[in-house]
């Protein structure tokens, strides 16, 4: 087999002719296919993108992930990445923090600073943004359960810096439905986890304005296996619970609405990658217009995220991965979005090195710089193919976002396991069509290489004894600081976990006192359960 | 093939919530005729051991892309060892290195699939190396 692939060129023998997601297309498509010209860019239902000029006013936030190690090691890749031209910070965390517990707990042996950088404790959050001025720089920051006590460290950080929260501007993606769906983070159950998530857009309403309280999360969803009608869907259905929620609270969603953000997948499938975030605007727009009547267009308007998609990515040749992401991250462009992260070539094996990371921002670079693609706005607007797939994608979703709202809502589907059974069946056909060689992932069932396996190419090794630093600095702190004083502030948790009141407030007190990620979510535990994997096969 | 069949634990140890895989192998193994129990993700050393005593299972499959590949193998063959059931199989799946991997067999795990190995793969393997514990 290896040297000898099957020829897959004789496509008229293919039983169809469909996406990655089993999207089956016509030969060619005409005038009859579509539905008639689109509104300008800029102009609702916003189709061709959120602004009229698009990248001609500037380009999108070149925003890398990244995370490693302690504090003091993230923070100099920061300063790296700053330096080579990124606009704007992103935030990996560690397992432990993410999922509320300190280094120094039972449950974080082994993963202390492995896939992201290891916060227990303000000092932490503290060395991690050193030298940076808050109020100068975005930063987004991808946690969800554990979020609400990272923003309030942001916040305190920030605070010391002496900067007015009125200025600080990021995202934190804090969407818990979908780790309920996909990425499968979570301490307490859905119904509380709503809860904490709407006092944080309440709270950043009202004190922290220009602060993204929630991305509405595609990427993990897609990751886990879904199709990319799938991916649209839940993520829009989730938004749709959030919104429901806000409202119920109270609040305007011509006031919270324009701090909504969102983040997709880029995958494989280049027209089909496109035609989703085209269809996503018009989805979006709609929904808020005409399902939570807002009225102005900021608040109808869905500003994305995208990242390239870290499972189509192979251990195999990984140097083609830099194809398979120059041609993700071009989708992603032409689909007119807001912000990007390119996936780096090792990352099927490890957090990225400097080497890799770099390769993959030149990559943004040389397509902002060099195609030309950032000319003019919506080049695929009005192609016959894009606006017909443009609109299956859109009557797709809308079709499962109907499925949801009988089920009961966003929240009922989960509690019942919809999204999750979908996601799975469709991650399990996928692996099939691998398996089968329906699917050919080049490197990997197919085109393989006649040399050895393994990397031909560094990767990053994270030191053991970085969790061994981090387990004292935790203990140091707990030691350092007014005990009593801690305990009144996780006592003042608890009461507003009882009484209903924004938790956001006691929280960035505990955080003040040195209360830690992992006891502030002990707090959650006690309050508001612990939830377990149903374990759907 | 045995009248019986296998009793296979796919088991996710860690605090990642990356199950695509495993579920896809539990699946899998259960369409090749296996008995397949799942525990679900965030599982400790100590309850994936107490788990395949339990339900007295032929072979137990880990699934760790988190990086603690070094950290909990080791730790869930002690737990084995300690429940009196070291004979029972344990191989598994993930981003796992190569000298890692040789590491880990040297401890005692029987395989490790890399990225891109097939389900058709581990059904193989399972049905020449493992067999009903009495």
């Amino acid at each position: 087999m290896a040297g000898q692939p099957a020829r897959k060129d004789d496509r008229k023998g293919r039983p169809q002719f469909s996406t990655i997601s089993g999207m089956e297309l016509d030969e060619c498509y005409g005038p009859e296919d579509v539905s008639g010209p689109a509104p300008n860019p800029g102009e609702y239902p916003f189709t061709r993108g959120v602004y009229p000029s698009m990248y001609r006013g500037k380009t999108w936030t070149m925003r890398q992930f990244a995370g490693f190690g302690s504090a003091r090691d993230t923070n100099e890749r920061f300063k790296y990445l700053l330096a080579n031209g990124t606009h704007g910070l992103s935030t990996a965390f560690d397992m432990p923090t993410l999922m509320g517990y300190d280094a120094d707990s039972e449950r974080s042996l082994g993963e202390v600073g492995r896939e992201g950088v290891a916060v227990s404790t303000i000092d932490d959050m503290a060395v991690l943004f050193d030298g940076i001025q808050l109020d100068q720089v975005t930063t987004s920051m991808t946690v969800n359960c554990s979020a609400s006590i990272l923003l309030a460290m942001y916040l305190v950080v920030a605070e010391r810096q002496g900067c007015d929260w009125k200025n600080l501007g990021g995202t934190i993606q804090n969407d818990m439905f979908k780790e309920f769906i996909a990425q499968k983070e979570w301490i307490c159950p859905p119904e509380p986890s709503l809860r904490i998530v709407t006092d944080m857009i309440e709270f950043c309403t009202k004190e922290v304005p220009r602060w993204h309280p929630v991305s509405i999360s595609g990427y993990h969803i897609r990751e886990a296996g879904s199709t990319a009608v799938q991916e649209l869907a839940f993520t829009l259905a989730d938004g749709i619970g959030y919104v429901q929620a806000a409202v119920e609270r109270g609040l305007d969603p011509d006031e919270f609405g324009p701090r909504l953000s969102f983040f997709f997948n880029v995958h494989n499938d280049f027209l089909e990658e496109i035609a989703k975030i085209r269809a996503a605007r018009r989805l979006w727009a709609k929904i808020m217009r005409e399902r939570f009547g807002a009225k102005t267009d900021r608040a109808c308007l869905m500003r994305t995220h995208c990242q390239t998609s870290g499972v189509s990515l192979t251990a195999q040749q990984p140097l083609n991965n830099v194809v398979r992401v120059a041609i993700q991250a071009l989708a992603g462009v032409l689909a007119g979005t807001q912000s990007l992260h390119t996936n780096s070539l090792d990352e099927t094996y490890a957090l990225p090195t400097e080497e890799a990371v770099t390769v993959a921002l030149r990559t943004q670079q040389i397509i902002a710089e060099e195609t030309g693609v950032v000319n003019t706005a919506d080049p695929f607007g009005g192609s016959y193919a894009m606006e017909a797939l443009t609109d299956r994608m859109e009557a797709e979703a809308q079709a499962y976002i109907d499925r949801i709202d009988e089920l009961g809502g966003i929240l009922r589907a989960i509690e019942i396991g919809f999204p999750q059974r979908e996601i799975s069946d469709a991650a399990f056909d996928f692996q099939v069509a691998t398996d089968n060689a329906d699917y050919v992932t080049v490197g990997m069932n197919g085109y393989r290489s006649t040399g050895a396996a393994g990397p031909s190419i560094e990767t990053l090794k994270i030191d053991m004894a970085i969790e061994k630093n981090q387990v004292d600095s935790v203990k140091r702190v707990r030691a350092n600081r007014d005990a009593a004083k801690a305990e009144t502030a996780l006592d003042a948790v608890r009461a507003a976990a009882d009484d209903g009141t924004n938790l956001m407030p006691p929280i960035i007190d505990a955080v003040r006192a040195s209360c830690t990620v992992g006891e502030i979510s002990d707090v959650f535990r006690e309050k508001f359960g612990v939830y377990g994997d149903p374990a759907w096969i | 093939m045995s009248e019986t069949k296998l009793r296979i634990l796919v088991a996710k140890p860690g605090l990642d919530g990356h199950d695509r895989g495993a579920k896809i192998i539990a699946r899998a193994l259960r369409d090749a005729g296996f008995e397949v129990i799942y525990t679900g993700l965030h599982q400790t050393p100590e309850m994936i051991a107490e788990a395949a005593v339990q339900e007295d299972v032929d072979a137990i499959g880990l699934s760790i892309l988190s990086g603690a590949h070094m950290t909990l193998f080791p730790k869930i063959l002690d737990q084995l060892g300690s429940k009196g059931c070291g004979d029972v199989p344990l191989f598994g799946g993930g981003i796992i290195p190569d000298d890692d991997i040789n590491e880990l067999k040297k401890l005692g795990v029987k395989e490790i699939f890399t990225p891109g190995a097939s389900t058709q793969d581990i059904v193989g393997w399972i049905n020449e190396n493992v067999s009903p514990r009495d």
